[in-house]
């Protein structure tokens, strides 16, 4: 596209890349090891289960690969990695059993 | 996960992190390509993945800009995208807090869904390391994904539009990902706190830049934090 401004681009690259770098400094930079309260720390400790399930389930339900329409050989491949990673503990495991899944159905189905 | 290997937390960050390369490249890749097609040189859209080094938020910005936004709504939408980020660096805090300034700084730079994702599970895992240990295991989960995410950024921006498409490649981020948050739910709060973020971001996805996520996160933070309470008082019950 001829037209983004190489002012608004550059002007957006370094602002973009401070305030990304200031909302990942802010608390392990800023707290460091001062004691949080007890409250805040029971909340902070579901971070990862909290943020990264809300941050994956439109992508499943509403896949970017098929414009945004409900696909089952992706729903079934999300269960398949949740299941077997759940299982087995297995990382690798629950990446190979959920792409295995996904393509063996996008074959059968498509 | 298997701690009992005598394998140094650095090399055990790397080993976890390397799966997240079969994400990192194609992505890194198709902004690459999209970027290129948005105008930009090679060199303007290596220097945006190596400054801003966070790619939805990078393809948030570029989509605005193709569109001509004004740049604080550029600026804005983007960020909000990020703002999980200060959520990952408040739950790093606890566990690496008290390593020296400078190495926090560096740590705060490479914060990103994959090396926290690892990080905090690992952390989790091995109660009895320490800080040094921590940030080592943290840099070592680095190591396989941010140089790779400059490398395919910059494949992609000279191969151009050159790009394989029908390979699902969209689909590696919801696997890699819950491959990741699987073996974490282990306690009845993770269970729930992971239903909750579920359930409130498909609810609050109407909402524009990303902010659902960001609504889900809050409400299954306290999800968990209330079901841990709730298990403490029935445990004392008992």
């Amino acid at each position: 596209m001829e037209g983004i401004d190489r002012t608004t681009l550059w002007t957006v690259i370094i602002l973009l890349g401070l305030g990304s770098f200031g909302l990942r400094f802010v608390f392990t930079g800023l707290v460091g090891d001062r004691v949080m309260p007890e409250w805040l720390l029971r909340h902070l400790r579901y971070t990862a289960v909290a943020v990264l399930p809300g941050l994956v389930a439109p992508l499943v339900i509403w896949p970017t690969g098929t414009g945004g329409n409900f696909d089952l050989p992706r729903l079934v491949a999300a269960l398949v990695t949740l299941g077997v990673g759940y299982a087995t503990k297995n990382v690798l495991a629950a990446i190979g059993s959920g792409a295995a899944s996904l393509y063996a159905l996008l074959y059968l189905l498509g | 996960m298997p701690s009992s290997h005598p394998r140094t937390p650095y090399w055990q960050g790397f080993r976890d992190g390397l799966p997240f390369l079969l994400v990192i490249a194609p992505f890194g890749l198709l902004f690459g390509v999209v970027a290129t097609e948005a105008g930009l040189s090679v060199f303007e859209t290596l220097t945006f993945s190596v400054v801003v080094i966070a790619g939805a938020a990078q393809f948030t910005a570029l989509q605005l800009m193709s569109e001509h936004a004004p740049t604080a709504i550029v600026l804005a939408s983007a960020l909000a995208v990020n703002l999980r980020m200060a959520m990952y660096s408040a739950s790093l805090t606890p566990h690496i807090g008290a390593a020296p300034l400078w190495k926090r700084a560096v740590i705060a730079y490479f914060t990103v869904d994959q090396s926290y994702a690892c990080s905090i599970v690992a952390y989790e895992e091995n109660p009895s390391w320490s800080v040094a240990q921590k940030t080592a295991y943290f840099m070592g989960t680095v190591t396989p994904i941010c140089p790779m995410w400059y490398g395919f950024t910059l494949v992609g921006s000279l191969i151009g539009s050159a790009m394989p498409s029908g390979l699902a490649l969209d689909f590696a981020i919801p696997i890699t990902f819950l491959a990741i948050i699987a073996p974490a739910l282990k306690t009845p709060a993770h269970r729930a706190a992971a239903l909750a973020s579920v359930l409130l971001s498909l609810a609050f996805s109407f909402l524009p830049y990303n902010l659902g996520v960001l609504v889900a996160g809050l409400g299954a933070m306290m999800t968990g934090a209330q079901v841990e309470l709730w298990q403490d008082r029935r445990k004392e019950d008992l």
